[in-house]
């Protein structure tokens, strides 16, 4: 358990610093690993979230706490489209344009959203994929904008790119937390930024944040690379490629 | 076997990759069809992203037409005169193919279409691919030879500029297959199809090619443009993935001999048969989504 032995020092380098800052207790978050490589063999990775909440003068902060661990992938602008039946066929009919979509969110609370904060808290902080705010441009008719966002949350849920846990963080000793956010294998590169808040009286007492990068290593980050800036090589290597294995299989049976 | 997709950006079973590229790769040795219709939708169905699907599959087709044309030339099975009229068809086709493409996206209905168009042709060709083995297997041997039909379609015959092709056994306009490249070429570039089973049927029929040069002459122009249409993609989608193109041709070319041998000792009528249920199958499933239940009610699209 490597986590927790760094843990451990940083809990023992801890109550120096915390006496300086106040009232409010401390978060001091750590994930399992800050960097996440795509390559060959990839299939997805569990990252471990984990921490510990304290009083400014180290000890700990007491049982009635919750915590939500937020990990958000890189936003991007999309275009969702909804089918509609015309003349007996399913036909794209309206769309909307979202300029902020997380391409990857994941939370993981100590107890059910809904009973640790009110509405409004859980739309200031985004908690949950009921409250996410995806920017949409032009005018908005709220209905639609309802009826789009739970259809896209849906799509998103469906490939393991949305996900929503709400027994996901365990909390021991009053002290230390923990929580799974399993990566899949789809997930886009890029910085992805792990959010901790820690919830009392529904009220956010402590909030601290740490990135993750994801990023393409070795014969994939060629392939992804190549195809993009070296398009036609890339294109004549494809063609290459299936010619000469068309060709060898040819004469390979010929053999037989 | 986890394999990583770098364009697609998923993981996915490798070896089910294989034995999908295998299975069309059986087919295209039986039937001299590409398998291009069967390997897109099963693409799509396993969760690879449609344009990245089309595009591979064309990578696929390449490899899977190569040892046919090889074969079929050495038995001075490909009329090149008029293979190279298709072809030229064929590669105006791929580019307004692109064209169409960016246009039905733009309008936000590419996926209607491609399905629409899956179910029109594959539809049309497994019911009269069926009926007509149907009714090969009812004849009885002694009325086997019928009256000779007409060579060709009357349009054809009407084309103006006519030209000898001696291997096919015909005069007429270059105008037509070189319209009918045209038609394949687009099909390619929007279904990830090699046009095979558009193209054979409509070669005999329609142009009368005499029967042992059009499976030669239509791998022909299946080969070329599916290397145009991988470039094409290649420089326009960037969604050629070549992890997924490779596994898939690993199990194709293997297939493919196998195809052929299979071919060689089987009767042509049962084999069609088979052929038009499979693509009957496949038409049935795209029209109950486009139909009664849409496999996705959104869909979303990068900015």
């Amino acid at each position: 358990m490597r986590w927790l032995a760094s843990l451990m020092l940083t809990l023992a380098a801890l109550p120096a610093a915390a006496s300086a800052q106040g009232r409010d207790p401390i978060l001091v978050p750590e994930v399992s690993q800050h960097e996440v490589l795509v390559q060959q063999g990839f299939t997805g990775q569990t990252l471990i979230l984990y921490g510990a909440l304290l009083d400014p003068d180290g000890s700990r902060a007491g049982d009635d706490f919750d915590i939500v661990v937020i990990l958000r992938g890189p936003s991007e602008p999309i275009e969702i489209r909804e089918k509609q039946r015309f003349a007996g066929i399913w036909i794209n009919a309206e769309a909307m344009s979202l300029r902020s979509v997380p391409s990857f969110f994941g939370l993981a609370s100590s107890a059910p959203i809904d009973e640790i904060v009110d509405e409004s808290t859980a739309a200031i902080y985004e908690f949950g994929l009921d409250y996410l705010q995806l920017s949409p441009t032009g005018t908005i008719d709220p209905e639609q904008h309802a009826r789009f966002t739970s259809g896209l949350v849906q799509l998103r849920k469906e490939s393991g790119l949305f996900q929503q846990n709400e027994e996901g963080v365990s909390i021991s000793e009053g002290v230390l937390y923990q929580a799974r956010i399993s990566l899949p294998s789809n997930v886009v590169v890029g910085r992805y930024v792990a959010e901790t808040f820690a919830v009392r009286d529904g009220r956010v007492i402590a909030a601290a944040s740490s990135e993750v990068t994801v990023r393409k290593e070795g014969f994939d980050r060629d392939v992804a690379e190549q195809a993009q800036e070296n398009s036609f090589a890339y294109g004549l290597l494809a063609v290459a490629l299936s010619l000469f294995m068309g060709w060898a299989a040819g004469r390979l049976f010929a053999l037989v | 076997m986890d394999v990583y997709l770098p364009i697609a950006n998923l993981a996915i079973n490798g070896l089910w990759i294989v034995v999908l590229g295998g299975l069309t790769g059986i087919l295209s040795g039986i039937f001299g069809v590409g398998g291009g219709f069967l390997t897109t939708p099963l693409l799509i169905f396993s969760g690879i992203p449609p344009t990245v699907a089309a595009a591979s599959a064309a990578t696929q087709v390449t490899g899977a037409s190569v040892s046919g044309v090889i074969a079929q030339s050495k038995r001075n099975g490909v009329d090149y005169q008029m293979g190279a009229v298709v072809v030229a068809g064929g590669l105006i086709g791929a580019l307004l193919g692109a064209g169409i493409f960016n246009l039905l996206t733009a309008f936000g209905q590419i996926d209607v279409v491609i399905n629409m168009l899956y179910v029109i042709l594959l539809g049309t060709i497994g019911t009269m691919m069926g009926r007509e083995s149907i009714q090969a297997l009812n004849r009885k041997p002694q009325d086997k030879r019928r009256a000779a039909k007409r060579r060709h379609h009357p349009i054809i015959a009407a084309l103006p500029m006519r030209w000898r092709f001696y291997r096919s056994g015909l005069y007429i306009s270059p105008l037509g297959p070189f319209i009918m490249g045209i038609v394949v070429g687009i099909l390619t570039m929007l279904m990830g199809v090699g046009g095979g089973f558009i193209m054979v049927p409509a070669m005999l029929y329609i142009l009368g090619m005499s029967a042992n040069v059009v499976v030669g002459t239509s791998l022909f122009n299946i080969l070329f443009v599916t290397m145009m249409t991988t470039m094409v993609h290649a420089l326009t989608t960037q969604a050629v993935d070549v992890v997924l193109a490779g596994l898939l041709l690993l199990g194709s070319v293997t297939g493919a001999q196998i195809g052929t041998r299979i071919a060689l000792s089987a009767k042509p009528e049962i084999l069609r048969l088979i052929l038009s249920a499979i693509v009957l199958t496949v038409a049935a499933i795209m029209l109950f989504g486009l139909f009664v239940i849409p496999d996705a009610f959104y869909t979303v699209t990068p900015l």
